[in-house]
């Protein structure tokens, strides 16, 4: 497991970063390292510099402002996880951190590094579609900012162009009065990434459902937003008849498989975990 | 006579392994080291048609590129051989590079010397093969049908041996008259051993002095004459080999592979030491893996459920090379194992080894047995289930009772001791048999979704490996006795050369315990040293639970001479009459008369002076001892595994595993029980996650931790322990071993309890792994997904 040679450079501020990569066309941005370095040893991608932005710390920590999170794009899934903030204000959001990988993994590894690189098996794009987050971006022409559910594109692609780099995640509050979420999660038995990871978020109103969201990950080649345009929940009771029911009539295409979960197999754990997840939500309400 | 046996003295070998001060081969360095990369086969059938190694030889930092054609010109052997012979056995060639064919992805073609191991990586993927890819036979039994692609000439239709043991005629008698019969179809998955420290040699060679290669060896002895006769061109007394901190085998590293010799090759080539580190993948693609078995059988039983004849038949593939102890694997080590706890009659067994385009199999961790078990107690359930017996009944039944040791089997053991019901009692005991069974049928009657199993496994194993003549008449080439050298210095302490070779077991702990106990010195005072040709006078060395019956009973040995010549001393010192001395407490004295005694350290010091020692007696102590056993010994206990199967998804957890086991005597308990979990976890990862993929053309799609699913601690549950002891009889510690104990149980218990667990829909048997996704099919299959 030996990477090809690359060149190295530290980067001290996001300008820095954007202004680097805009010098070297074949340069990549090293966060935690814990995605892009696997692909350097496996020789699956052979960029000739590689820009740390490690240390660069405005770009990093959680903080509430206007009733928004704000999430540093190079805060640690850990950090992540263990955020009294994040806790209380976006509970799925610790919950997904808190199942990626193992210690190391998340000591390492960044939320802008795991959405920038957008593996569909990773656990954070389907909490942050469901949440309605909005992802932050500096490039070459300035600061721009696109809705989580435009950001990822397809496998292994996101709407970040290459010279921009993500600052910020932004997530409106959900865990006040009302609102309940709830992150589940098979493991992939070799990687333990998702081979399903059910993202929900419920609103009730008394006892109606005022607003629901649900995406998957590790489903489909790009996470899976169930309800886009409004939920079949919402206005309804959200009882588990009501829950099974809307995820019954889901229909999930074109799923990703391997040797060890079928694209059937994951569409039928995307249904189970799906009424699980919302009604776990639906019971922290 | 010292307390020291029996009890969890704390391994010794931890504080330098856990503060990272172990020493592993691939963290040595010599002046002028040079890196070795080889150049694999991407194809898993392929004629090399040309090999240009022109640009990579060009390359920054490379001092020389080598193919397969460069060493069978050369003066070497340029080959493993196999260290097993079965009657009519095929044994084709096994070159350490290929030379015209390369026959399973990772078979190494060239090999890159440079100064880095980045560059050497970096040049391996400039050299050019030009191959003309052929068919693939991949499957163990798939491969002996009509018109399947050929891996070796000499070998027709790919069967590398047709082997049989036992009673043909007595087992179909037996079936006439069987009131039930239960029978089975099973594929006994691929596994990998995976062994934490991937292989790595380093060699280094001096005209005069010869060879000394460092590397991961489970046995340096057997790797130093392996190389000597068939790889390299130097005679056995010119190789040094010595085994560093080694971390894990699993038998991965008792074989002896080309990459080692290839860089033992280059290193007396080029006459600089040249290190060579498998990467994870290689470790995946090369090392040798385990199982792969495709077996029917049939066990006939009377109307009270007594066995009346089992009949076996397996195909367990080779892989594309015979490796060094492949044939005895499915053969001696499975079909001799046949008889299971029971009491059967009448067996018969056919194995036939085939030849396929992956990697080669052999011994991993349990080696035969746990297919062996696994069958068995496969069967066992089924067998309730035809006669409508309570599963532990079924066993009960047929159990070889307590008292008929010695027992001889039909398929040639002769199990030395055991007990096999109270173990069983003692398991069902702790589980709570009785209230596991009425929870289930609650579950059941209630139609909960989370379903209930549970599986008993009555395991046996034959370790303590093994009697030489016995083996070799078995068609072993080498003799599987152990060594032991027990040096006593002037001043009392000792120091222990054993063949054994350690890499994670422990022995620099149990076997000082076996020198303090035996001799009443401190354990500070005793030293243990193994894994090094150049030290120890000879090794089979470490793998089939064998160190402690064979390796420790060499020991024990060695100490009894020991205290018999030191008695001649104290007698000639204390002017009174040998047999009239008893040895205890560090002492010699006179029997009956405590204070006219002498210390051990004045009869040690005294046996180098030698100022007054009795004639005839040599001066020194220092003894040694090639012990070998006088039959294998034979572990057993009973595992039970709880489980809850998710209806919906077929998600499986473990709820409880239990564990009673019988390894005879314990020198060490806590590192018996440390032995049981890592051999449980193993085997559980064979049950439910573990298997080694390949594709119909013979890509390997378990190349990478990222698809091949090795267990994690937190999917296993905490492991309820427990054991009874039935010392062996035959050696003089009463040890039988327990390297293996848990790996051969728990595929098995886990299997069973799963299905059990699916027993409402009907599931009568399913191949390991259990995925969820297999489960989730085999509920759902009546239904739309
Ligand atoms: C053993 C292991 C297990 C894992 N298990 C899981 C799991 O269960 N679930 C899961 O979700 N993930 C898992 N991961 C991946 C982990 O979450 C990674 O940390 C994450 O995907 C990438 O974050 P990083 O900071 O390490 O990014 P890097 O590896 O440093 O970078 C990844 C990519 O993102 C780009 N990038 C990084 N930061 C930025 C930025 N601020 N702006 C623009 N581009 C950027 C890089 O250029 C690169 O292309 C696992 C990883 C490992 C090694």
């Amino acid at each position: 497991m030996y990477p090809a040679d690359f060149d190295y450079v530290r980067a001290t501020s996001a300008q820095e970063a954007v202004d680097l990569l805009a010098q070297n066309a074949d340069s990549v941005l090293l966060a935690g390292g814990h995605s892009l370095i696997p692909m350097l040893k496996l020789r699956l991608t052979h960029p000739a510099r590689l820009i740390d932005i490690g240390r660069v710390d405005e770009i990093r920590g959680v903080c509430e402002k206007d009733s928004t999170l704000r999430v540093g794009s190079l805060t640690t899934h850990n950090e992540i996880a263990s955020s009294e903030i994040v806790q209380s204000q976006c509970r799925f959001l610790a919950e997904a951190a808190g199942k990626i990988g193992d210690p190391q993994v998340r000591n390492k590894g960044t939320i802008g590094g795991n959405i920038a690189h957008a593996d569909p098996a990773s656990d954070l794009p389907a909490v942050l579609v469901a949440v309605g987050a909005t992802v932050h971006l500096l490039g070459p022409d300035g600061n721009r900012s696109i809705a989580a559910g435009d950001f990822f594109t397809g496998l292994l692609t996101t709407a970040k162009a290459p010279g921009e780099i993500i600052t910020e995640i932004e997530i409106p509050a959900c865990c006040e009065e009302g609102f309940g979420c709830a992150y589940l999660k098979v493991e992939h038995p070799a990687s333990g990434y998702a081979v399903c990871g059910a993202a929900a978020r419920v609103k009730m109103d008394g006892g109606t459902c005022a607003a629901a969201s649900l995406a998957f990950n590790g489903v489909t080649p790009v996470v899976f937003n169930a309800w886009s345009d409004g939920s079949p929940l919402a206005g309804g009771p959200a009882d588990d008849a009501a829950i099974d029911a809307a995820i019954d009539e889901l229909a999930i295409d074109e799923p990703m498989g391997d040797i060890h979960a079928s694209g059937e197999y994951r569409v039928a754990l995307a249904r189970a975990y799906g009424k699980r997840a919302l009604k776990a939500a639906r019971d922290r309400s | 006579m010292g307390s020291v046996i029996g009890t969890s003295v704390k391994r010794r070998e931890d504080p330098d392994l856990i503060t990272g001060k172990g020493k592993f081969t691939d963290d040595l360095a010599l002046p002028g080291m040079l890196h070795a990369s080889i150049v694999r086969s991407p194809h898993a059938h392929a004629r090399i048609r040309s090999v240009d190694t022109s640009r990579a030889a060009a390359a920054a930092g490379v001092v020389a590129v080598y193919t397969g054609q460069d060493i069978a010109d050369s003066e070497a052997g340029g080959v493993v051989p196999v260290g097993w012979l079965l009657p009519n056995l095929k044994t084709p060639a096994h070159p350490i590079l290929a030379v015209d064919t390369v026959r399973y992805v990772g078979d190494g073609i060239a090999v890159v010397v440079a100064e880095g191991r980045y560059q050497a990586r970096d040049a391996a993927e400039l050299v050019a093969v030009d191959y003309e890819p052929l068919d693939a036979a991949v499957d163990a039994k798939g491969a002996t049908a009509e018109g399947q692609p050929q891996v070796h000439e000499e070998a027709p239709g790919n069967v590398a041996f047709d082997w049989d043991l036992g009673d043909k005629t007595a087992v179909d008698a037996a079936f006439e008259g069987a009131a039930h019969v239960a029978s089975i179809d099973l594929r006994n998955s691929r596994i990998v051993p995976f062994a934490i420290e991937p292989r790595a040699a380093l060699a280094s060679y001096d005209p005069e002095k010869g060879l000394t290669l460092r590397m991961t060896s489970q046995n340096p002895h057997v790797h130093r004459l392996l190389m000597s006769l068939a790889s390299i061109d130097l005679p056995e007394h010119k190789i040094r080999v010595i085994a560093p901190e080694v971390g894990g085998g699993f038998g991965s590293k008792i074989h002896h592979y080309p990459d080692e010799a290839i860089a033992s090759w280059c290193a007396m080539r080029i006459g600089r030491p040249v290190k060579w580190t498998a990467t994870r993948s290689e470790t995946n693609m090369t090392d040798a893996h385990g199982r792969d078995h495709v077996t029917h059988a049939e066990m006939a039983l009377d109307g009270d459920g007594k066995i009346l004849g089992f009949r076996v038949e397996t195909y367990a593939a080779m892989g594309a090379y015979l490796s060094t102890f492949a044939p005895c694997v499915p053969t001696y080590l499975h079909g001799t194992l046949m008889s299971g706890q029971y009491d059967m009659p009448a067996i018969h067994i056919r194995v036939i080894g085939t030849f396929t385009n992956t990697a080669p199999v052999d011994a991993v961790r349990g080696a035969g047995r746990p297919e062996a078990t696994f069958l068995i107690e496969r069967l066992m359930d089924l067998a309730a289930l035809e006669t409508g017996l309570d599963p532990t009944e079924v066993r009960r039944r047929n159990f070889v009772p307590a008292d008929a040791f010695p027992y001889q089997t039909q398929v040639a053991l002769a199990y030395d001791s055991g007990d096999y019901e109270t173990a069983l009692d003692k398991a069902l005991d702790k589980a709570g048999y009785a209230e596991l069974r009425a929870e289930q049928q609650k579950r059941r009657d209630a139609g909960d979704s989370k379903l209930l199993g549970i599986g008993v496994c009555a395991y046996i194993e034959a370790c303590g490996i093994a009697p030489s003549a016995v083996v070799g008449a078995l068609g072993a080439q080498a003799g599987l006795y152990e060594s032991a050298k027990v040096r006593v210095h002037p001043t009392g302490t000792v120091t222990v050369f054993s063949g054994s070779s350690a890499h994670g077991q422990g022995h620099l702990t149990t076997f000082a315990q076996i020198v303090s106990d035996r001799l009443g010195v401190p354990l500070e005072n005793v030293d243990v040293v193994e894994g090094d040709t150049g030290e120890i006078p000879f090794g089979m060395g470490t793998y089939g639970s064998r160190s402690a019956a064979v390796g420790g009973s060499a020991i024990a040995k060695s100490l009894d001479k020991i205290i018999a010549k030191g008695a001649k001393i104290a007698a000639h010192l204390l002017e009174a009459s040998e047999s009239d001395l008893e040895f205890a407490d560090n002492a010699w004295s006179v029997k009956g008369s405590p204070d006219k005694s002498v210390a051990w350290g004045d009869v040690c010091l005294q046996a180098y002076l030698a100022h007054n020692i009795p004639e005839g007696i040599e001066p020194g102590l220092e003894e040694t001892t090639f012990y070998d056993p006088a039959n294998f010994t034979y572990p057993f206990g009973t595992h039970i595994g709880v489980v809850e199967v998710d209806s919906e998804t077929g998600e499986v957890e473990i709820l409880r595993y239990i564990a009673v086991d019988d390894c005879g005597e314990q020198i060490n308990p806590m590192i018996v029980e440390g032995q049981v979990h890592g051999g449980i976890a193993y085997g559980v990862g064979q049950a439910l996650w573990e298997e080694a993929v390949y594709d119909d053309h013979g890509q390997l799609l378990t190349s990478t931790l990222l698809d091949y699913a090795l267990p994690k601690a937190h999917q296993l549950p905490s492991f309820e322990l427990d054991h009874t002891i039935t010392p062996c009889p035959h050696n003089p510690l009463g040890v039988k071993g327990i390297g293996e104990a848990g790996t051969i149980a728990s595929p098995a218990t886990i299997t069973n309890a799963v299905i059990d667990a699916l027993a409402p829909y009907g599931v009568r048997h399913l191949d390991m792994p259990l995925e969820p996704e297999k489960l989730w099919r085999a509920m759902h299959s009546g239904e739309d997904a």
